[in-house]
């Protein structure tokens, strides 16, 4: 065990691509390095103070009492005749190393007990849990105040103990970063693997926790500093050496007749903290990869409509979706598009498969009908017709009256798409009122009856339950009463057998089948399962990267698959491969008698 | 450490399994002969991923004994599983978390190397030959895994697995989180090793198809306990057991004919009229 | 009838919730209690000279010790400390022989007037601010984010000074210093609140408002928000009723930082404004080393935080169900 650890000690840390992609996406982020060379700028400045600063920290000159900027004192003199310039160059020292020692010893605290509390748990974690808990209800500066009396004016001591309030804050950032990353199956293979605590610790875990440390770290010597500065401004500090806090307390007693004084250390606590902040925050959106795309929800109507408007091949259909492309907006402006040119027909009663693997678009084609593309999605061509009804051209108030009552939707995920706050019952019936219009009273009971449609044994139950009380089977079944309860001609179905077990999906597939001949549904089915398309469509579209390769009748498609790539992924289904030949008996290998003999 | 004279690589007898009061497993024994592939099948919650855990010293055994060459290996201590690691390996589900990001595949794939003491150009060799064996390119040793699709992500795990040449693998659901056409081929990556090298798998699925594909023998285990168990075509195709049947006749088949039929079949064996 | 019995069964977890919450509130108090004594007791030797002064015999001082109880184990003292504070006897200052709870009962009003009507303020500003980033996004977005890091990286007793400076003393709108009871003068109330309320908002929105936002951005891209829409429920009920809530229990929380944060805050602020608060009350006694007021001032100061706590505790749990049925 030493021995090993020892090695993962020695062993240095991996510098990896990763480290080197964030500290180039930090370095692409200007707000982040103006931030940087700031606070480098303030660090040297008071390292350096006694080149830099013009006169000496507690150089007195009578004429200089509460004089205002000029030009040999650059910022004036304060209540005591000292040069202003200087005293803020000075006060850099003690502000900064004092708010370090803060950080370093609520890090080196919390740090180290999170570690241990999250990987081993047990005693020391329910007990590490409590202390934090204890420390962090607090009043901080009240306890700090309090501290006077036993240790004086300390600066040292108290940012200490100022460490030790904030420690709590590492330890239960570093104890739940462990514990998500213990559970995560790359550690289970480790342990697998053989490693050692200590090395899956170094290897594994420190790699995790060190970003979002020195995140916390940037924000706490922020707040270090402007705690010491309150601290030195009611008067609780070290009068001999001068701090940012402590220029402002001599601001505060000379207010009638020296404002200039007030200005100058206010700005630096405020530059540095600042700069802190926007270091802290650099380095997290670095850390979290690309910014997030940020487009107007209103691009998304403007771009719809500007799609060109022609006339529905088939104006019978229930639904005709023609040259359809949908895209993203990339960060420079480009669009990435996801879905090019797609075009289909849904017939009243009519079940349509659209089929296809991961990425080929078939959700975001399915998303694109409703008008409910994540954000930053927009069709940019094509147009969408229910019943004739160009939907491209509807305002948003216009598509909201047409979802839930025209096009109802059942999503993959049961148990992530109800709401967790709301009963069933209550989710139920808000759309029946709002949309439906119908009173409590007969809303409450037409969910009832849907409940009941949808093979839920104890409706009554189920409506006064809460989505965590419910299976994900009963959960997809509520979601199937919910997409049916405005009585719309067209359901929107997004893989909605994925996530179940294969006897509740028959359950399910039975359900949706029953449903749709008893109301002459219209269904776009999306799903990567064939077997699903075999049992429910009427006709199947193929989809591959963002486009429809085949579309035809199910028995058509499945007897004679004319695309190349439908047979491929035909052949590629397991329900007809071949068994496995009998084994043929072996002997065991004598176990592996350790490789480094 | 004795070799008894045995047929059996792997053991499992009458095992029991709780997290906290629930209990996973109740009662449950298994065998795998070195080179065989025992197929594990079942729904969420049928204990199917606890009885892997247990085999690979992930979860705390209760009561019964896991024998490994005859030698019990439930109860080791972390020397003791450490030395098994050599013998033992795993494959998990997803593709995504079982590897670390931030770490190179050529890192990931040395880990359990350095463990067993290869260091330096032997290790680096290894690598090389691994990434050959999964037939990934010989320049992927030094990229990260999100640079890689789900099923080249599965073949680095298989390839961590494989590296110190062990005679056992547990494989937890590795081809659910997969596209179609990536699944087959990975299968036939699973069947091709194991010809090749003689391991064994322990492989865990959800799935009857998948299991009917790459097993030998296949148990299909239901709330702790297992239901059926014997060759891979009887159970797959003409089931004993009532459970068994249900979870054969609940999967659609990509046929419409052939499924119309079976649909037929499913309901009236549960006493529905067709609709 | 279902509907009862479940109706009841709430109710009795919930009551089972609240007991817990509040031992544990308790049980949280009973120990800041104890350590701040032990903390602040040990160093009580040196107390009875520095009350009596440099010149007085070691008899003198030996009695004082006897007088005030410190002779005793601290264990001891602190028992009987406690004891009489469950009966609201905090002792007496040692220095102007006021009753302590007398002393925290004439300042406490001061302390929470400006906290309280800061953080319903701040609540009502940053929660609206916080909402109309996260669903406008853009330039609104950016706004907030600019200002969130502006006004945190501010002290806020600065921001205070800089009030005091311009408001009060360059423009005569505000008196600079000073606390007008609201029984006595509504009017001078508000005017003598406003400056310190001023400065205690702009701090707690900065930092509150990116939190809501955040929260509420997290929220809106949950599935179940697709969901409701694909029902064709309008867009602002979406948004009032099930995405505020769901990121109610994050502001509340934030915002119960916040609060604390101000009560601690308020000692400078009080300083600023030279009101005659519970900082006021704390600095003075700290300077002085009036150990009874001190500890007064702390457990006070404890209680309200225990409280506030305890109160989003059970905020919590009204708002989620599993939070309370766990």
């Amino acid at each position: 065990m030493s021995t090993v650890d020892l090695e993962a000690a020695t062993t240095p840390a991996v510098a990896t691509g990763q480290d080197r992609a964030v500290l180039r996406r930090f370095l692409r982020n200007p707000l982040a390095v103006i931030a940087s060379l700031v606070f480098l700028t303030i660090v040297l400045s008071a390292v350096f103070a006694p080149w830099l600063a013009p006169y000496g920290a507690n150089f007195t000159k009578l004429a200089l009492v509460t004089a205002p900027p000029g030009e040999e004192f650059l910022l004036g003199g304060d209540g005591a005749g000292r040069d202003v310039l200087s005293r803020l160059i000075y006060a850099g020292q003690l502000t900064l190393a004092g708010s370090f020692l803060t950080v370093l010893v609520a890090a080196g605290l919390g740090v180290s007990t999170g570690l241990v509390a999250g990987y081993f748990g047990g005693w020391f974690d329910r007990f590490g849990g409590w202390m934090a808990n204890f420390l962090i209800v607090l009043p901080g500066t009240i306890v700090l105040v309090a501290m006077f009396t036993l240790i004086g004016p300390n600066i040292i001591i108290t940012m200490v103990v100022l460490g030790v309030l904030i420690a709590p804050n590492f330890f239960r950032l570093v104890r739940n970063l462990v514990i998500s990353v213990r559970n995560e199956l790359y550690v289970d293979a480790a342990r697998v693997s053989g490693l050692s605590d200590g090395r899956i610790i170094s290897r594994h875990i420190l790699s995790v926790v060190r970003a979002p440390i020195i995140i916390m770290a940037a924000s706490v010597w922020g707040i270090a500093i402007v705690v010491q500065a309150g601290l030195e401004f009611i008067g609780l500090g070290d009068p001999t050496t001068p701090t940012w806090g402590s220029m402002l307390l001599d601001a505060y007693n000379n207010i009638y007749i020296g404002r200039h004084l007030l200005l100058p250390p206010g700005l630096m606590i405020g530059l540095t903290v600042g700069a802190l902040i926007l270091i802290g925050n650099g380095l997290r959106d670095a850390l979290n990869g690309e910014e997030a795309i940020i487009v107007a929800p209103r691009q998304r109507v403007k771009d719809a409509a500007r799609a060109e408007a022609a006339v529905p091949s088939v104006p019978e259909a229930l639904l005709e979706v023609q040259g359809l492309s949908v895209g993203y907006a990339g960060r420079d402006g480009s669009t990435k598009t996801v879905v090019r040119s797609v075009g289909f027909t849904i017939a009243r009663g009519e079940i349509l498969g659209l089929v296809g693997e991961s990425g080929s678009g078939k959700t975001q084609t399915a998303l694109s009908v409703l008008r409910l593309l994540p954000e930053g999605g927009m069709v940019t061509g094509g147009g969408i017709w229910l019943e004739g009804q160009n939907l491209a051209g509807l305002s948003d108030a216009q598509m909201q009256a047409i979802r839930g009552k025209r096009i109802g939707y059942i999503p993959q995920e049961p148990m992530s798409n109800l709401d967790p706050l709301f009963r069933i019952g209550s989710q139920l019936c808000e759309p029946l009122q709002v949309v439906g219009g119908l009173s409590r009273q007969e809303a409450r009971g037409r969910a009832l009856a849907l409940l009941e449609r949808v093979g839920i044994a104890d409706p009554h139950r189920v409506f006064m339950s809460y989505p965590h009380q419910i299976s994900g089977g009963m959960a997809q079944r509520v979601l199937i009463a919910g997409a049916l309860s405005c009585d719309p001609d067209l359901l929107i179905a997004d893989e909605p057998t994925t996530a179940l077990d294969v006897t509740v999906q028959a359950e399910i597939l039975d359900l949706i089948r029953d449903l749709q001949a008893e109301r002459n549904l219209g269904v776009l089915m999306v799903t990567h399962n064939f077997g699903v398309v075999a049992d429910l469509c009427d006709r199947v579209a193929v989809m591959r990267g963002g486009e429809i390769v085949e579309l035809g009748a199910v028995n058509d498609i499945f007897a004679r698959p004319q695309h190349e790539y439908t047979r491929t992924l035909l052949a590629s289904t397991l329900e007809d491969a071949p068994v496995r030949p009998p084994l043929v008996p072996r002997p065991p290998r004598r176990q592996n008698a350790g490789a480094e003999t | 450490m004795s070799i008894i004279a045995t047929t059996n690589l792997l053991e499992v007898d009458d095992l029991t399994v709780h997290y906290g009061k629930f209990q996973a497993l109740k009662g449950v024994s298994v065998t795998l002969a070195p080179g065989e592939t025992l197929g594990l099948v079942g729904e969420s919650g049928s204990g199917k991923s606890t009885l892997g855990r247990a085999v690979l010293g992930l979860a705390e055994v209760s009561s019964g004994s896991i024998r490994y060459l005859g030698q019990e290996i439930s109860r080791l201590d972390r020397a003791g599983r450490r030395a098994l690691s050599r013998e033992i390996q795993v494959v998990f589900q997803d593709p995504y978390t079982s590897l670390n990001a931030m770490l190179s595949v050529g890192d990931i794939l040395v880990e359990p190397l350095l463990v067993q003491g290869v260091n330096g150009a032997k290790a680096r060799e290894r690598v090389q030959e691994l990434l050959d064996q999964v037939r990934l390119p010989s320049d992927a040793a030094t990229r990260l895994p999100r640079e890689f699709s789900g099923g080249q992500r599965q073949r680095i795990a298989i390839a961590r697995a494989l590296a110190i040449n062990p005679q056992l693998i547990v494989c937890d659901e590795p081809v659910s989180a997969l596209d179609l056409s990536t699944q087959a081929r990975v299968i036939d990556l699973f069947i091709e090793i194991q010809e090749r090298t003689g391991v064994a798998y322990l492989f865990i699925s959800h799935d009857l198809a998948v299991v009917r594909a790459i097993s030998h023998r296949v148990a299909v285990m239901s709330g702790g306990k297992i239901v059926e168990q014997g060759p891979a075509d009887q159970v797959t195709s003409a089931p004993k057991d009532d459970y068994t049947r249900r979870l054969l006749m609940a999967a659609p088949v990509p046929d419409p004919i052939a499924q119309a039929e079976r649909r037929r079949a499913r309901l009236a064996q549960a006493g529905k009229v067709p609709a | 009838m279902d509907h009862g019995r479940s109706g009841n069964l709430k109710g009795r977890w919930m009551t089972g919730y609240v007991i817990q919450r509040f031992a544990s509130a308790m049980l949280l108090l009973l120990a800041i209690t104890a350590v701040a004594y032990g903390l602040i007791y040990s160093g009580g030797a040196e107390v009875s000279r520095s009350i009596l002064g440099e010149l007085a015999t070691d008899e003198q001082v030996a009695a004082k010790n006897v007088e005030l109880g410190l002779d005793q184990p601290l264990p001891i003292q602190y028992g009987n400390w406690l004891a009489n504070a469950v009966r609201g006897d905090l002792g007496r200052s040692w220095f102007s022989a006021e009753r302590v709870s007398d002393a925290i009962a004439s300042r406490l009003g001061v302390t929470l007037s400006i906290v309280s009507v800061a953080i319903l303020i701040c609540t009502v500003i940053s929660v609206a601010l916080g909402a109309f980033a996260a669903v406008r996004r853009g330039w609104w977005d950016r706004a907030v984010q600019i200002v969130s890091v502006i006004g945190e990286a501010l002290p806020n007793f600065w921001v205070g000074l800089l009030l005091v400076a311009t408001f009060a003393i360059s423009l005569r709108l505000f008196p600079a210093t000073g606390f007008v009871p609201l029984n006595r003068s509504p009017l001078g109330w508000l005017s003598s609140i406003t400056l310190p309320v001023t400065a205690l908002v702009i701090g707690g929105v900065a930092s509150a408002a990116a939190q809501v936002r955040g929260a509420l951005i997290d929220v809106l891209s949950r599935d179940y928000i697709r969901t409701l829409r694909a029902r064709g429920l309008p867009e602002n009920r979406v948004i009032l009723r099930h995405a505020l809530r769901n990121a109610a229990p994050a502001a509340i929380t934030v915002l119960s930082l916040q609060f604390i944060g101000m009560i601690g805050g308020a000692v400078m602020i009080e300083k600023v404004f030279a009101l005659p608060g519970m900082g006021t009350l704390a600095i003075d006694a700290t300077v002085r080393g009036d150990i009874p007021v001190i500890m007064g001032v702390l457990i006070t100061m404890a209680l309200i935080v225990v409280v506030v706590n305890l109160f989003v505790d059970l905020a919590n749990a009204w708002i989620n169900p599993k939070a309370r049925l766990a």
